[in-house]
């Protein structure tokens, strides 16, 4: 009885419910329409006939006397199938016609009346019903004319067992059609619940079954697909921010204990202890740079800092961290320019600057010009003076805003800079310089989240990074253009 | 250290007992006195009948949210700075925590020097003269109107962003500046750089303000910043 419950319970089968009660209401009135009218078709058809037959009648009685209307009504009232006659005189008493016997009273009012009747030639005792008129005559007498009614009678009961049989027929397809919807449905629907309930219990792998009807269920189910799609990735990039947070804070924190049991152990003075302290802070502020930046690429990943995005100019945010970086170049031996043409954006300025920021620190950390033999001549010396430079370019190429960096130092091998960009890559011998090497891909995750991306490439020598973001579309950008031609012209 | 003249009335409105009896014990240590509310409907009732300096606010409490604390504060007329702390170190948290009311928003986990030398900032700015258009220490002069900088009889030249940087430290004079502080409130940037790029900065602007003067003024304060002032104390 579950199973039935469970089928009354779908809203194909209620809705087949509710149309079936409408149908049936629909075709029963619409019967009943029919029925009453050829009813009154029929009561108007006797009606005319009986009142012609009236006047003719009357007619006859008022030429002829009683006598011819007697010799007229017994004539009609032996033809077959015949209206009812009957004359009576002022006592009541029956002169001529086909009748039998009346309810009481008929021939006491003038006019149209229903009664019950017997025909003086019937063999059987049953009533039947008629209409009749009463006239009175002169003198007294009363002529009655009526019709029966079996005919009209017929019809409407023919018209009944019509109706019983269509609304029979109605509620059976209704109700079979309804279950037949709703298990369809429903059928669909459990496979649906069972998918989902094996995707809540773990396996994000499991998709909606699609059927190929191209229906609102398979539509449904394509949407709800594409959406698990999108779970799945972001809860594998998840796990993977996992992985990585445990494989690669867990060697700095393990450093870091094993220094302060270093300094436990073996210190015996202050300034001992207070430099294994310094550096256990240094060592935990490392950490805690590294922690915030593997968040705020997981944030920039997830696209939630889609907030605070407003518009404005990538020359600015270039200009801006030459001037913060410029002094920190010349400490280095490096020389640090900027380029810096129009660029319209909409994004977060704070995370374009950061990336920004992140390239300019690699190119100084590892944009020393390599002290490898250049190649021999009178250029050598003219080579080595334009490898000390950094330049930041900001400017609008096609439908993007481009903000690169350049240095000469060591590049990257080829083969190496994608690798680059995943996250903690710390290519080879850099492990002494400081950083927790997740700058480019801050970086890369940065410009995934305005929809563009960075790319290495080579400056010969040297790396060249690129970030390329979705320029600002719509007004300002009309009156930026043809500036950015001009300068490029 | 401790000056009774500069001695702060502190309410700190924090749940961890052992991260909110630490900061008590640590600015008690350097002079100041610090009381202590576990969660917001509390905190909300001491700030609001007390006559605190700075409030340094959780983010994340039992019964009232931190912001929804200065909030009530702020619409009571209560103009006491608030300092947030919160485990949400994102820069969109911080806007929505300066939005709320809030005057300055460290995230956790923070160096203590790094909240004393901002708590010290905002307290100065509550009850501090108003803005003035001169800020001398020592022989320094800088003329906020002109841009002109003197050291003594001798006219200095600077660049528009190391103006700026002196700027703040003088208006901040005698008291801690920490490195996020001038690169916040200088560059307006809010990440950590991998490197010591404001110390570089620093230096240049030491090598225009004290370098052939007898007397330094612009001095390192070693685990915290920086500091502005004349001589010694």
């Amino acid at each position: 009885m579950t199973a039935f419950g469970k089928l009354f319970r779908t809203t194909a089968f209620r809705l087949t419910l509710v149309y079936l009660l409408l149908f049936a209401l629909f075709a029963a009135s619409l019967l009943g329409y029919f029925a009453w009218n050829t009813r009154r078709l029929i009561t108007d058809q006797i009606t005319a006939g009986v009142s012609e037959e009236v006047g003719l009648l009357t007619g006859v009685f008022d030429r002829r006397g009683l006598r011819g209307l007697v010799f007229a009504i017994e004539n009609r009232a032996l033809r077959p199938g015949s209206n009812l006659y009957l004359v009576t005189t002022p006592a009541g008493l029956a002169v001529a016609g086909n009748v039998g016997s009346l309810q009481p009273g008929v021939m006491a009012t003038t006019g149209w009346t229903e009664t019950a009747y017997r025909r003086l030639d019937e063999q059987d005792k049953t009533d039947h019903r008629a209409l009749v008129n009463v006239t009175a005559l002169s003198n007294g007498f009363r002529l009655l004319i009526g019709r029966d009614l079996e005919e009209r009678h017929r019809i409407f009961s023919v018209v009944a067992s019509a109706a019983q049989w269509s609304l029979l027929i109605v509620v059976v397809l209704g109700l079979g059609g309804g279950v037949f919807v709703a298990r369809r449905v429903l059928h669909r629907i459990d496979a649906m619940t069972g998918t989902t309930q094996r995707i809540m219990a773990g396996d994000l792998s499991g998709r909606l079954p699609v059927g190929r009807s191209g229906d609102e269920l398979d539509r449904l189910a394509e949407n709800l697909n594409a959406m698990l799609e999108r779970i799945e990735a972001l809860m594998n990039g998840l796990k993977e921010v996992s992985d990585n947070i445990a494989h690669d804070l867990k060697t700095p924190l393990t450093r870091l204990r094993n220094r302060a049991e270093e300094a436990l152990a073996k210190s015996s003075n202050e300034s001992e202890y207070r430099t294994a302290l310094e550096r256990t802070i240094e060592e935990s502020d490392g950490l805690i740079s590294t922690f915030n930046a593997l968040l705020m690429i997981a944030r920039a990943e997830s696209g939630q800092a889609r907030d605070n995005m407003t518009d404005f100019d990538a020359a600015e945010v270039a200009q801006g961290i030459h001037e913060l970086y410029e002094p920190l170049a010349e400490d280095n031996g490096l020389t640090l320019s900027v380029q810096a043409q129009p660029a319209p954006l909409h994004g977060n300025r704070e995370l374009i600057s950061q990336a920004l920021a992140n390239l300019v620190e690699n190119a100084i950390k590892y944009g020393q010009p390599k002290p490898a033999p250049q190649p021999l001549g009178a250029d050598a010396a003219v080579a080595a003076e334009t490898d000390k430079t950094i330049l930041i370019e900001a400017r609008r190429e096609g439908d993007c805003a481009i903000l690169a960096v350049v240095d000469h130092g060591g590049g990257i091998p080829e083969a190496d800079r994608k690798h680059a960009i995943e996250r903690f890559v710390r290519l080879e011998a850099s492990r002494t310089l400081p950083g927790s090497g997740l700058g480019l891909s801050l970086a890369s995750a940065v410009a995934t989240l305005h929809g563009g991306d960075l790319a290495l490439s080579d400056a010969h020598p040297g790396l060249r990074a690129t970030l390329s973001i979705p320029a600002r579309t719509g007004e300002g950008l009309a009156a930026s253009t043809p500036d950015v031609q001009q300068n490029g012209a | 250290m401790s000056d009774s003249s500069n001695q702060m009335r502190l309410l700190i409105i924090e749940d961890d007992r052992e991260s909110a009896d630490y900061l008590v014990k640590a600015f008690r240590e350097v002079g100041h006195v610090a009381e202590l509310a576990s969660d917001g409907e509390e905190g909300l009732s001491l700030a609001d009948g007390g006559d605190y300096d700075v409030l340094v606010i959780d983010r994340m409490l039992p019964k009232r949210d931190g912001l929804s604390v200065i909030g009530s504060l702020r619409d009571k007329g209560n103009r006491t700075p608030a300092l947030i702390l919160s485990a949400l170190g994102q820069v969109d948290d911080r806007i929505k925590g300066l939005r709320a009311g809030g005057d300055d928003y460290l995230p956790k986990p923070y160096a203590f020097a790094e909240l004393l030398a901002r708590v010290e900032v905002l307290s100065r700015r509550h009850g501090g003269p108003a803005e003035e258009t001169v800020y001398r220490v020592g022989d320094l002069e800088l003329d906020r109107l002109s841009h002109r900088v003197m050291r003594g009889a001798e006219e200095l030249t600077l660049q528009p962003r190391e103006f700026r940087l002196l700027e703040y430290l003088m208006k901040h004079a005698g008291q801690v500046v920490t490195r996020t502080m001038l690169l916040e409130n200088v560059w307006d940037y809010h990440f950590d750089p991998q490197t010591n790029v404001i110390d570089v900065h620093i230096s240049r602007l030491r090598s225009k303000i004290d370098k052939g003067f007898e007397r330094p003024l612009l001095h390192t304060i070693r685990g915290a910043g920086y500091m502005i002032r004349d001589g010694v104390r």
